[in-house]
């Protein structure tokens, strides 16, 4: 298959179109208005259906609506918009319904800035709307993973019938770098339980409200159950030169290409160092760090993100004070340089051998 | 029309979704206006013989538990989203026939957005609106179309214009907008209203049938329980106090004037999808790409960093992403990471490139091994940010300060003067690429005119860069 050279955002489309589907509602915003504008642009062609809703809040329920109905559908959006969001979210995790969930992070709080941040692993890894419910969330860090993950982001979201994020950022979604698509398309699964036409769907009921404590408790037990189902068999991480690693860098997204960069200029230096990255974020590769942790060779682990250590938690959650863990992280819309994440490493290996 | 008393087949026979209860009656209070919308609603449907296809949308309100007597297909939706819920649907399942069911609070309050640009945008639904003047089921607080004085548990001492404004007059706010097909006020008060209302939702619906457009029918319904008072006074209280604030009658009707057109279903389409997403066909034939080398290039421009920057509109992000694209035909992996957003506009751009034999970690470039800048500012900027042993190219008729820099190499190009000289300003990038490849020999010459075809969508103007890139290049040679 040819390669040709995309935006990220550019690419998720193309993806998303491959993997069957054809239905697009979003609101434009920076830096994820590219998605909206390539949907805008190909689902016209392709038979889809693309609206530019009223708002992020309208976009999320009419990609409810359209999940009710049966079919593959999507929105993107970035910071304020997820946030708007979280409400329908929680709606299509409590209704069971699969759709998939673009957010291209930007700088936050408030209306902060549009440069890329990784500040909504908070709101969209650990939930953002109401209630005991779970986003699968998958972190792509190449141009190829935006395709790539989004495609697989409607497999998983019909799977378990659930919402699944792609959660990147800014600079993945607006740099360009070579891509290649798969030469089959796919073409949705039939649903039985969806609201349609002809008989079969007009017994259906696509539904979050549930009156009896009893009933409630016992829909969210079978969310939990599928949960657990998922976080046995949808854990994915990428491992870089961890066999003999000392200080473990624990990263995802576009940080992970830095902290392989700068791994690239230390170990020829005899600085032993790896990284664990994760792929998803939730089901968190929780084992395998714990594993990591519990290795002779390991003797620190070093978290960095583009926020004020978001996921440290869960790294936290998962060495389980086995092995010293710190933080390095930049906000506002840096993205950590190699130079600074060299002298970083450095100074933790010194810290950690004194 | 023929009266019917029988339950019509579009309910359950028992409403087994109720939990508890007699599940042959409705959760709903005595003298509630929602039981006979329901019933109408369902006879409609039954005798349009749509059963099979209607799908019911029922967001917050009392009338969220509809679920539990139609035997459509149901969808429960968050409170006032339901005309986004039934765009979604809708949109999916064209041939279906949606129904938007909402009270006040949520259509006229917490969904105000939602079912206006629903209609704004003329969606094929019907809307069916339940104007009680109050919230039902949180009990009995006020609506927005709550009247003036009218004492609710919000408004204890009674709505005050000055507090809470005046009621939302929906079907007028409606009937604002261009799109909508039918939109009319009833109320369910005595025998000859209660009959106008069944009308109007029949013929909301039927147009929906016939696949003509929006329409919004609002009901003026009592809420006994939430008014406090007894149902046979509450449809006085419709007839005497909401009726002179939200006048009876049809604000527009154009289904005449559209034809009736059939329900299609929204077809798979998923043939030569490739051409039309504008990648490569399945078939293509995938050209050998050799993984390049730099062997022949000095060390300190091996997998160079590349910074190139400027005013927006010199080409920068082109010229950067032409850098990326012959290096990816010449089999290196390549990046371009631009700045963007309002920087973009009329400010100023830059790109970072990474042109490497290796995968690419960080795409960003903080240190450079090339900085190529079209303007004074991206001079200053960028030139202490280059690697000992890198290399300037500058713009020479745009820069008027000479770089400072002993430990880099500094190449001046009057680019933009060159692209002048071939008629065009623009061209200026391409003058710039040529000018590297020459002094540099990262890209031969005719690697880079052989691809500019691959980055320069407008084909027209290949030409005028081709003689760019040379122009460049003979420069270079010139200088030398």
């Amino acid at each position: 298959m040819a390669k040709i050279i995309l935006k990220g955002n550019e690419a998720i489309i193309r993806g998303a179109v491959l993997a069957g589907c054809r239905t697009y509602f979003g609101y434009p915003i920076t830096p994820a208005s590219e998605i909206a504008e390539a949907a805008a642009a190909y689902m016209p062609r392709v038979g889809g259906t693309f609206l530019q809703a009223e708002s992020e809040v309208a976009a999320i329920n009419m990609v409810y609506g359209a999940a009710a109905a049966g079919v593959r559908a999507m929105t993107a959006s970035s910071g304020p918009g997820i946030s708007l969001k979280m409400e329908g979210v929680s709606y299509l995790a409590g209704a069971e319904l699969p759709c998939v969930i673009i957010s291209v992070g930007r700088g936050g709080p408030g209306l902060g800035n549009i440069a890329p941040e990784q500040g909504d692993y908070h709101q969209v890894v650990w939930g953002g709307g109401h209630g005991s419910y779970r986003n699968i969330v998958l972190a792509p860090n190449s141009v190829q993973e935006m395709s790539d993950m989004t495609m697989l982001a409607f497999e998983l979201a019909d799977r378990y019938r659930n919402p699944v994020f792609v959660l990147t950022d800014g600079a993945i979604g607006q740099m360009m770098e070579p891509v290649e698509f798969p030469d089959e398309s796919r073409v949705p699964p039939q649903k039985d339980w969806a609201i349609g036409v002809g008989p079969g769907p007009r017994k259906n009921l696509v539904s979050s409200i549930f009156l009896d404590a009893d009933e409630l408790e016992g829909s969210n037990k079978h969310l939990m159950e599928k949960y657990a189902q998922i976080e046995a068999e949808e854990i994915r991480f990428e491992e870089y030169q961890l066999d003999d690693a000392e200080l473990v860098i624990v990263a995802y997204g576009i940080v992970s290409r830095v902290a392989r960069s700068a791994i690239e200029t230390l170990r020829p230096q005899g600085v032993k160092v790896g990284l664990l990255r994760p792929i998803t974020l939730w089901p968190f590769p929780e084992k395998k760090l714990a594993e990591v942790a519990g290795r002779r060779h390991v003797q620190t682990f070093l978290d960095v993100e583009m926020n004020h250590g978001q996921m440290i938690k869960d790294v936290k959650l998962a060495v389980l004070g086995r092995k010293p863990v710190s933080f390095y992280g930049r906000m506002g819309g840096h993205i950590p340089t190699e130079v600074e994440l060299v002298g970083e490493i450095q100074r933790q290996m010194e810290m950690a051998t004194a | 029309m023929k009266v019917k008393f029988a339950k019509p087949e579009t309910f359950y026979d028992v409403y087994e979704r109720k939990a508890g209860g007699d599940q042959t009656v409705t959760h709903y209070c005595p003298g509630c206006g929602h039981g006979n919308i329901h019933k109408m609603i369902a006879e409609a449907i039954a005798d349009l013989g749509v059963q099979d296809r209607t799908v019911f949308v029922s967001p917050v309100g009392c009338s969220v538990f509809a679920y539990y007597y139609f035997d459509m297909g149901n969808i429960q939706a968050a409170h006032g989203r339901a005309p986004a819920v039934a765009t979604g649907v809708k949109r999916s399942h064209p041939d279906s026939i949606v129904i938007s069911y909402q009270g006040d609070g949520d259509l006229a309050a917490i969904g105000t957005a939602e079912v206006v640009h629903a209609a704004n945008r003329g969606e094929k639904i019907t809307v069916i609106f339940v104007n009680n003047a109050i919230y039902g089921m949180t009990g009995g607080q006020m609506a927005p179309t709550t009247l003036v004085g009218q004492r609710t548990t919000t408004t204890p001492y009674g709505r005050s214009p000055v507090n809470e404004g005046y009621p939302i007059r929906v079907a007028e706010l409606i009937n604002a907008l261009q799109a909508p097909v039918y939109i009319e006020r009833v109320a369910l008060t005595d025998a000859k209203h209660t009959a106008q209302t069944r009308k109007a939702i029949r013929k909301a619906l039927t147009y929906q049938v016939e696949n003509k457009g929006f329409s919004l029918v609002e009901v003026l319904a009592a809420c006994p329980t939430g008014w406090g008072v007894h149902p046979t006074q509450a449809r006085e209280w419709i007839k005497e106090a909401m009726e002179p604030v939200f006048p009876l009658g049809c604000f527009r009707d154009r289904g005449a004037e559209i034809e009736a057109a059939p329900l299609e279903p929204r077809p798979f389409i998923n043939e030569d999808l490739h051409e039309k997403l504008d990648v490569p066909s399945p078939g293509l034939a995938v050209e050998e790409v050799v993984p390049g080398t730099m062997d022949h290039l000095p060390e300190a421009l091996r997998n160079p960093r590349i910074k190139v920057a400027g005013f927006g509109g010199q080409g920068v992000l082109m010229l950067g992403l032409g850098l990326a694209t012959v290096g990816m035909k010449l089999g290196y992996h390549v990046s371009w990471l631009p700045s963007y957003g309002p920087e973009m506009r009329g400010g100023t751009a830059n790109c970072s490139v990474r042109i490497s034999t290796n995968m690419i970690g960080a795409p960003t470039v903080a240190e450079s091994d090339l900085l190529v800048a079209f303007n004074r500012p991206s001079v200053e900027k960028f030139e202490p940010d280059l690697r000992a042993g890198g290399m300037l190219f500058y713009d020479s008729s745009l820069v008027d300060v000479a770089p400072q820099r002993g430990d880099i190499g500094i190449v001046a190009v009057p680019a933009t003067k060159l692209a002048d000289e071939l008629g065009n300003t623009k061209a200026a990038n391409m003058v710039m690429f040529g000018a590297i490849a020459e002094k540099t020999g990262l890209f031969k010459e005719d690697d880079v005119r052989s691809h500019l075809g691959d980055f320069i969508k407008k084909k027209k103007l290949i030409p005028l860069n081709e003689e760019a890139v040379a122009k460049g290049a003979q420069f270079v040679r010139d200088m030398a």
